[in-house]
């Protein structure tokens, strides 16, 4: 047994190194979501809809469920949220732009946005907000750091200000610790072109689109992990009646 | 009252002996450990996976375009629709798991040798229809890794010479995977194949109980019967085995519950990433592997990257594949030592089936991953040793010195 667990530990740590290896890619920021956030939740679902919504949908999420689970009541919603006079209470968070129009203007039609942190991971999506930088080659002037070359223009822009990336497009040696390797530039908000926002703002903003997408992805985690405790206690206790049921039966068996 | 009923039925059809024959003097070894538990635990399973299925196909829709969509709607807008569809998602993966630990009981402790050749037989046709079940079901919720996934193992077929193309389009049934192929997977997932599957555990059962189950020494407990012909060393499967394997469940739901209520994608290995985006015919995702339990499969296939003769690398890893299925199909027949448990078996035999193991987590492990030199040069030693335990089994089995078997069972 010693023997087998050794010969998985060096399997393990030859694994570790070989990750190691790999191409470096951009270091993705921890986003700390938090679904019990309500007050954060709500500030996202604002900041969604008037900063995302007019190109991405939620076509999967309904605005009752939204506004019943952050707490918002119902005429609230519908007079602040909600700009579509045709548009019901139970309907689905679609939008109105048109997929064909929209591929015309952007080379892809935006993506639905209800399962983006399932599919890409909540700290992609936030440090992704966070790594617009400009880029003169780009159509839209700016390009972004964990997604290379992506066809949205910053959205954002007025609110971060405009991000330049003091390393430049090569990787230049002189920019780097001579003893560690680690970068000494990086991404900077040109002082000359400041957005509304502190960086500090600009962070809680962004920080509570992202909650509120990941809550989006999942609303029913809260209740999900609620039950579940409630279950694998029911299954301990029933353990123990179980094993002592087990013991009266094969007292008798030598 | 109860009584008249049964006894009612009992004339017309015989479920007391049924009962009897199969559970209440149906006498099984008493020295059953941990690994004995697992083919209870893949009944229930199954048992899971047919329930929340039929729950699942109430409101899913197997078209092109709303198969996504009514998957997120059982999701979010169904009464309890993320358990269900959580507990099926997590059913498949760990279906396999408890297969896969099934399995390598009967290898450690030879329960496919004579006389049980056939239980595994129908065992090995059990796991077969189970993975033609599990890569169907995988296309239904219509992901990207849904479609590229079976994009990949469907143009597998495309290889075999002469009627490679034309088999490849008429199992889509179109030009490439669509809403046609869509349809028909769901048809055999739903319907073809859990008929099939049901039928051979019920063959696999039978012939089980024709002959007796195996233990962890090996031994034949029917050779030692007291008088009244019940062996020694038996016990009643009910209700000794029955509560024993109520615990065995317990403990078994403690890990499903918690996959399912904390962990539910399991780090992308039981619902991937990918999967979260709808499928999209133009835009093939960077990394695509298929499940992780075909990961051990899937390596040997990639692991053959260069042409052997007139055969060409595809079709060599495709001939690899089926061929690293298939040979499982006669291990009864390559192991020719006298012993059935490897506690009895000599020192290669018992190196080789921990080395075995071993080669096996690592080819699933690298199935997962996207290919590397390393990775492939690690695929390639790891598919020569799966390879080589059987290839080499009739030799090292039958030469080997083996430790004496004792005449009753160890506890």
């Amino acid at each position: 047994m010693k023997k087998l667990s050794l010969i998985f530990i060096i399997l393990l740590s030859f694994n570790a190194k070989l990750v190691l290896a790999q191409e470096e890619a951009y270091p993705l920021e921890a986003a700390n979501v938090n679904i019990e956030d309500k007050d954060s939740l709500q500030r996202g679902l604002r900041n969604f809809i008037y900063s995302c919504f007019g190109c991405h949908s939620m076509k999967f999420q309904r605005y009752e469920r939204v506004a019943n689970d952050l707490g918002i009541p119902e005429d609230i919603m519908m007079q602040y949220m909600i700009f579509n006079p045709g548009i019901k209470f139970g309907d689905l968070m679609t939008n109105s732009m048109d997929e064909k129009d929209a591929k015309q203007w952007f080379g892809a039609t935006p993506p639905d946005l209800n399962l983006i942190t399932r599919a890409k991971g909540v700290d992609w999506v936030y440090t992704y907000l966070k790594t617009f930088y400009e880029d003169e080659l780009r159509p839209y002037g700016v390009n972004n750091k964990v997604y290379p070359d992506v066809g949205m223009p910053h959205v954002l822009i007025g609110l971060q200000g405009v991000q330049v990336d003091t390393c430049g497009p090569n990787d230049d040696p002189e920019l780097r610790d001579p003893l560690t390797g680690e970068k000494l530039c990086g991404l900077k908000v040109d002082s000359s072109r400041k957005g509304s926002m502190t960086p500090e703002q600009y962070d809680q903003f962004v920080y509570d689109i992202v909650n509120f997408l990941h809550y989006s992805a999942e609303p029913f985690k809260k209740e999900r992990e609620y039950i579940g405790v409630y279950v694998l206690l029911f299954l301990l206790l029933f353990f123990v009646f179980a094993y002592l049921l087990k013991r009266e039966y094969w007292k008798d068996v030598d | 009252m109860l009584k008249r009923i049964l006894y009612w039925v009992n004339d017309r059809l015989p479920v007391i002996e049924a009962w009897e024959r199969h559970l209440s003097k149906y006498y099984a070894a008493k020295n059953f450990n941990f690994w004995y538990y697992f083919g209870a635990l893949s009944l229930l399973v199954l048992v899971n996976q047919l329930l929340t299925g039929v729950w699942l196909t109430m409101s899913y829709n197997p078209s092109s375009e709303g198969a996504f969509a009514s998957v997120e709607y059982i999701m979010r807008d169904v009464e309890f629709g993320w358990l269900i569809r959580y507990m099926h998602s997590t059913g498949a993966s760990m279906f396999f798991v408890v297969i896969y630990l099934h399995m390598f009981k009967a290898i450690l402790y030879g329960s496919y040798k004579l006389p049980r050749e056939l239980i595994w037989i129908f065992g090995m046709a059990i796991y077969l229809a189970l993975m033609a079940e599990a890569f169907m079901g995988y296309l239904l919720p219509w992901g990207q890794m849904s479609y590229w996934g079976a994009q990949v193992i469907i143009s597998l077929f495309g290889s075999i010479p002469v009627i490679g193309p034309d088999l490849q389009q008429w199992i889509r049934g179109d030009y490439l995977i669509s809403g046609i192929t869509l349809n028909r997977f769901f048809a055999l997932h739903v319907v073809a194949l859990p008929i099939v599957l049901l039928g051979l555990v019920v063959l696999h059962i039978l012939a089980l109980h024709e002959v007796g189950s195996n233990n962890p020494d090996g031994i034949e407990i029917k050779k030692n019967k007291d008088k009244n012909g019940i062996p020694i060393d038996g016990v009643a499967f009910h209700p000794y085995y029955t509560v024993k394997d109520i615990v065995g469940v317990t403990v078994f739901l403690f890990v499903f519950c918690g996959i399912i209520f904390f962990f539910p994608e399991m780090g992308g290995y039981f619902l991937e990433h990918a999967n979260f985006e709808q499928a999209n015919s133009l835009k093939t995702p960077e990394h695509i592997a298929p499940s992780w339990y075909f990961g051990a499969f899937y390596s040997i296939l990639r692991a053959i990257t260069f042409d052997i003769g007139p055969i060409d690398s595809k079709l060599g890893g495709v001939i690899a594949f089926a061929g690293a299925i298939a040979i499982l199909f006669v291990l009864p027949w390559l192991d020719r030592s006298p012993v059935k448990s490897w506690r009895y078996k000599g020192f290669i035999s018992r190196i080789a089936i921990i080395l075995f193991a071993i080669v096996f987590v690592t080819l699933i492990w690298l199935g997962t991953k996207p290919t590397t030199d390393t990775y492939t040069i690690m695929s390639q030693v790891c598919t020569f040793l799966y390879f080589s335990f059987f290839i080499f089994m009739p030799i090292y089995s039958s030469r080997e010195k083996i430790y004496p078997v004792p005449k009753r069972v160890t506890s």
